[in-house]
């Protein structure tokens, strides 16, 4: 009976202790999507934040994918017990920034905390997607790739080509596409993230606009446009190699990466982020180019990101968002990012940690593709990034309009015509509820 | 004569009805009129602000052929999944039925995959069909047929729909089978005496006798194809190519969840009570009719 009064004692003295340590330390909520190895990563990084400093303790919780903690965000922000830290996928960018009552812009964090913030240590093209046009940084960049392409050296001998042949341009991947096929390869060329690599970053990287008002940056009542001359020229083209059995279709988001992974596909258009995945599991010797381009056009311009960022919420003490503010401070050093993008294939976020990493690239040969590429040309109006209401939705509209593409139900004009004409009706709808 | 029994008063019949009253009202009518309410309107997604919009959200969803088109879906799917799990549920529970040994290993085996979540269904299925290098896609090219459900409509719808299938045959079974052994042995004996053969007792004799069950089963696979479909169509389709897989239902968490719209979102979901009530009431009115109890 003494011992489990002990016992009992014991354990209300533990808890008091550790309930009073706790509230000696400001908490704050970090909502994210990653699991797996990057959920991994990301833990580590706020362990080694928590380590650092004795005033706040990050609390980290993952929420679903990507759409899944953009939701839970909302619906924790309507039954008011929002985090302070919410991760946001860059297609949800512009439902954010609309959503004016219910963020904080990340400048202004940083200017009421006091601690030292300058936006222009930020790579570019990477700020760019989360910063106001007159230079103000509304979230913070956290994971970002751009996409690049990827090739199977061991059938490009194969198909009788040598592999360190030139492939700038779409021309040169269709000769090298046209061998492939004599040589009786099943699969010439395969994509991941259609739209976002065969329509957004397509415009950034051939300097054509993608919507009209600055790609949706100076102005809800913004335009889609992709169905230019230049647009349905490209896609036209990957059609055509979809028909011919020369490209392979394999779904709307990363499944393609599966048929290039195992050596069935000889190329592959993925995010740079896809090196963890394809160094893990292919058997054959790989290698990383930049996106190919049209001669002739504004190309190489530069390609815009993918990835998400962190958005502050409001409705919390001045306290909490100096913790916020730390936490912000600490994972944009240089160190962290330099780590953060080696154990990833993620760009790192500022042009200092870019430089820290640059004996890893080295020693990687291709890895510095993805910074290359986009750092190439300062970003213009049309390759800054993208800022449209709706857009994983239009999104949507553009993977079922390709999807006829492929299957050659519609031709390239037709299809994107309607893409267009479907998406700007939901832009009017965001309008509206946004204005 | 009908036997009746009357209460005093108005207290004791309330407070026995209370429970489903208060059921009904908190799981149906409140999210109902919440619904209806929010169709009303064009709100952003964080609820900072609300424009009334009157009926707006409907004429701009009948106005998309999409939406449109996504009832046909729905019915397609619908009625395939019914028949098919409905008719394999029947033909297997009339096979165990006759079994004398090893009944219940084999009853066991065909309830098995109800344990299967749809969404875990769904997956299954994905990885099987998945293109070029799912197994049985990889045996289909072997013959020479290039099966990629993420491009062709057909094979999509028929994906989706085998799997639901699938994942429905075991609880139909379930019911068939103890209908099956509702049936006295007696009137089955004395129709084999005057010579009846299989398939005449089934028809006159087994068939009618299980309509009851029959009915329950197809009103419950229909709510079933409607709604709880939803977890295999998004592993597998996502509602594509195009919107070839896109029921009513999926359409309401795409636009609702992924696009954040959630005045259409609601406007949608107002449209699906109004025809799974139809629906219902329809079948309550012109199949139960057909029914012997």
């Amino acid at each position: 009976m003494q011992s489990i009064k002990k016992t009992f004692l014991s354990i209300v003295i533990f808890l008091l202790i550790s309930s009073t340590s706790a509230y000696a330390k400001t908490q704050i909520q970090w909502w994210h999507a990653f699991g797996g190895r990057l959920g991994e990563l990301l833990d580590e990084q706020v362990k080694k934040f928590n380590a650092s400093q004795n005033d706040y303790e990050v609390v980290h919780t993952r929420k679903g994918n990507y759409s899944e903690t953009l939701n839970a965000g909302i619906a924790a922000f309507r039954a008011k017990q929002q985090p302070h830290v919410l991760m946001v996928f860059e297609v949800g960018t512009a439902t954010m920034m609309a959503a004016k009552g219910a963020i904080k812009p990340v400048y202004e964090v940083m200017a009421e905390s006091g601690v030292k913030f300058n936006p222009d240590a930020y790579i570019p093209p990477v700020k760019g997607y989360y910063t106001t046009t007159d230079g103000k940084m509304l979230s913070l960049p956290y994971n970002a790739s751009t996409p690049v392409l990827w090739i199977n050296k061991d059938l490009m001998k194969k198909a009788g080509l040598n592999p360190n042949m030139s492939l700038k341009t779409w021309g040169e991947v269709g000769k090298a596409l046209d061998a492939a096929k004599s040589a009786g390869i099943s699969c010439g060329i395969t994509t991941a993230w259609q739209s976002w690599i065969h329509l957004e970053n397509f415009s950034a990287y051939h300097n054509v606009p993608f919507a009209s008002k600055a790609n949706g940056f100076s102005g809800l009542d913004t335009e889609l446009t992709f169905n230019s001359p230049l647009h349905t020229q490209h896609l036209g083209l990957l059609g055509k190699w979809a028909q011919e059995g020369k490209f392979y279709y394999a779904g709307r988001r990363n499944e393609g990466g599966a048929n290039f992974r195992s050596g069935e596909c000889m190329f592959f258009t993925e995010s740079s982020a896809g090196y963890a995945g394809i160094k893990k599991e292919a058997k054959f010797d790989f290698g990383i180019r930049h996106l190919p381009y049209y001669e002739g056009t504004k190309a190489p311009q530069n390609t815009i990101i993918g990835g998400a960022s962190l958005w502050v919420m409001t409705g919390h003490s001045a306290e909490e968002y100096k913790g916020v503010a730390a936490l912000i401070n600490f994972l944009s050093r240089t160190d962290i990012q330099s780590q953060w993008a080696q154990d990833t294939g993620y760009l790192p976020i500022t042009t200092a940690a870019f430089k820290a990493t640059g004996s890893f690239y080295r020693k990687n040969p291709g890895t510095d593709t993805a910074g290359k590429q986009m750092l190439a040309n300062a970003p213009t109006e049309n390759s800054k990034g993208l800022r449209l209401g709706s857009f994983d939705q239009i999104r949507g509209i553009i993977d079922e309009e390709l999807e006829a593409i492929w299957t050659g139900k519609k031709n390239a004009q037709n299809a994107m015509n309607s893409a267009v004409a479907r998406g700007n009706q939901l832009l009017r709808r965001f309008e509206r509820a946004n204005k | 004569m009908e036997k009746r029994v009357i209460f005093k008063g108005w207290w004791l019949p309330l407070l026995l009805v209370s429970p489903q009253l208060i059921i009904s009202a908190v799981f149906f009518f409140y999210p109902s009129g919440e619904a209806i309410w929010n169709s009303l309107f064009l709100p952003d997604p964080f609820g900072l602000k609300s424009e009334f919009v009157g009926i707006d959200n409907f004429t701009f969803l009948f106005g998309d052929p999409y939406y449109r088109a996504s009832f046909i879906t729905t019915a397609i799917f619908s009625i395939s999944v019914s028949v098919l799990s409905m008719g394999l549920g029947l033909y297997f529970a009339v096979l165990a039925d006759r079994l004398i040994k090893g009944a219940g290993v084999y009853q066991t085996l065909l309830i098995w995959p109800y344990a299967v979540a749809p969404a875990v269904a769904g997956v299954l299925w994905m990885f099987m069909f998945n293109g070029r290098i799912g197994l049985v896609s990889w045996y289909l090219g072997l013959l020479g047929y290039d099966w990629n459900h993420a491009l062709h409509s057909g094979e999509a719808m028929s994906l989706v729909i085998v799997a639901s299938t699938w994942s429905r045959v075991s609880y139909n079974f379930i019911f068939f089978l103890a209908g099956l052994q509702a049936i006295p042995k007696s009137i089955i004996e004395a129709a084999a005496i005057d010579g009846a053969k299989f398939w005449k007792r089934f028809r006159t004799i087994v068939f009618p006798l299980l309509s009851p069950i029959s009915f329950f089963l197809l009103v419950v696979n229909i709510v079933y194809a409607f709604f709880e479909t939803f977890g295999v169509i998004h592993t597998i389709t996502s509602g594509g190519p195009e919107q070839a897989t896109t029921t009513l239902v999926y359409k309401v968490y795409a636009d609702g969840f992924v696009g954040q719209d959630l005045g259409s979102s609601a406007a949608q979901s107002v449209i699906l009570l109004i025809c799974v009530g139809l629906l219902t009431v329809f079948q309550f009115k012109y199949i139960e009719r057909k029914v012997h109890y």
